[in-house]
């Protein structure tokens, strides 16, 4: 009889277990629509961009050796990206780390332009006018950044603009280790 | 003939007429037929990554106009249907199809649903099975008993002016 009055219990548990999950997932901070990334870990795919500007230098993966790099897909038209620039123009103040741009799908002209009006906190600005760099990162919307290890390695991917919070707490640290 | 009479002939001519809507542009499209149909079937496998519940074959984003050419070029590259899906996923992620794969971490997704069916048709195969062992159970009445009911019955008959289906 207690064996039987037990398996009763079996839906109500099943039902809590389901609830718990779901309570889970509206999760403030959890973002259904993320992609997440498989590229942690992996070498940067091969790329050979030419510069924004011409006669300034163009920016390729091989020279992403040796060096820590903060990799930043941007766009003129993109409203985030403003939103993101003043905190990437403090970053660039940190000599640990140098912050390439990568303007994606945009005309070089208007990526320029843009850098001229909100100030320009890239050591290098490249044009990716078709995309396929940024495909090839998985990338699916701008911003989206990526930390390169000096062995030219993806240690870390922001989707989204970053945040004084996501700075402090994910990027930093990072750098700090790295930086070593 | 009402409003909604005159109007429903028309949605139906509507629905008839109209195809199911898709994004693929005729400059996209490819000049082999054969090819362009496997673009079709696997663009439609494939999630668009900006508006997630459309295939790249349904979404006008363009980041899924860039991913329909993609699929085109790898195919006149020479791309087999599987390696074309992999070289997506190789950048997005299983994400990207529309079906997850069938592999040990998707196994509950895949075989959920079929275990949820069996368990509940166990359920009720036992409680099937049990009816008749309960009827079995019943104990047939007592001699004390049978003679207290006779007794019942008795009475009521006794008394025939008594309104029945009304006692207690």
């Amino acid at each position: 009889m207690m064996r039987h009055r037990l398996l009763f219990l079996l839906p109500v548990l099943a039902f809590l277990a389901l609830a718990v999950w779901f309570w889970l997932g509206l999760a403030p901070g959890r973002d259904p629509s993320l992609v997440p990334t498989v590229m942690i870990d992996k070498e940067v795919p091969s790329f050979d961009l030419p510069p924004l500007i011409a006669g300034k230098p163009g920016l390729k993966s091989a020279d992403l050796k040796g060096r820590l790099t903060l990799i930043n897909f941007f766009a003129s038209w993109c409203v985030p990206c403003r939103a993101e620039h003043p905190l990437l123009l403090d970053l660039a103040k940190d000599n640990r780390i140098q912050i390439d741009g990568i303007a994606w799908k945009n005309r070089p002209e208007d990526a320029a332009g843009f850098l001229v009006d909100l100030g320009d906190p890239y050591t290098l600005a490249v044009a990716d006018q078709n995309g396929r760099t940024g495909i090839d990162f998985g990338v699916y919307g701008v911003p989206e950044s990526y930390l390169i290890d000096k062995e030219g390695r993806i240690r870390y991917r922001q989707v989204g603009p970053f945040t004084e919070d996501d700075i402090q707490k994910k990027l930093m640290p990072l750098i700090a280790e790295l930086s070593k | 003939m009402s409003f909604a009479g005159r109007l429903l002939p028309g949605m139906l001519l509507a629905l008839l007429l109209s195809g199911t809507a898709f994004a693929v542009e005729p400059s996209e499209m490819l000049k082999d037929p054969a090819l362009e149909a496997r673009a079709r079937a696997i663009s439609r496998e494939l999630r668009c990554l900006v508006c997630q519940n459309q295939s790249i074959d349904d979404s006008n984003a363009d980041l899924a106009h860039d991913l329909r050419m993609i699929v085109r070029e790898r195919l006149s590259a020479g791309d087999s249907d599987a390696q074309v899906k992999a070289y997506l996923v190789a950048r997005y992620g299983d994400f990207v199809l529309l079906d997850p794969p069938f592999e040990a971490k998707t196994l509950i997704l895949w075989l959920g649903p079929a275990l949820v069916l069996l368990l509940g048709a166990g359920g009720i195969y036992a409680a099937v099975r049990r009816r008749p062992a309960a009827a079995a159970r019943e104990t047939p009445l007592t001699e004390a008993e049978r003679q207290r009911l006779a007794e019942i019955t008795a009475e009521d008959d006794a008394k025939p002016d008594q309104p029945v289906g009304r006692r207690g």
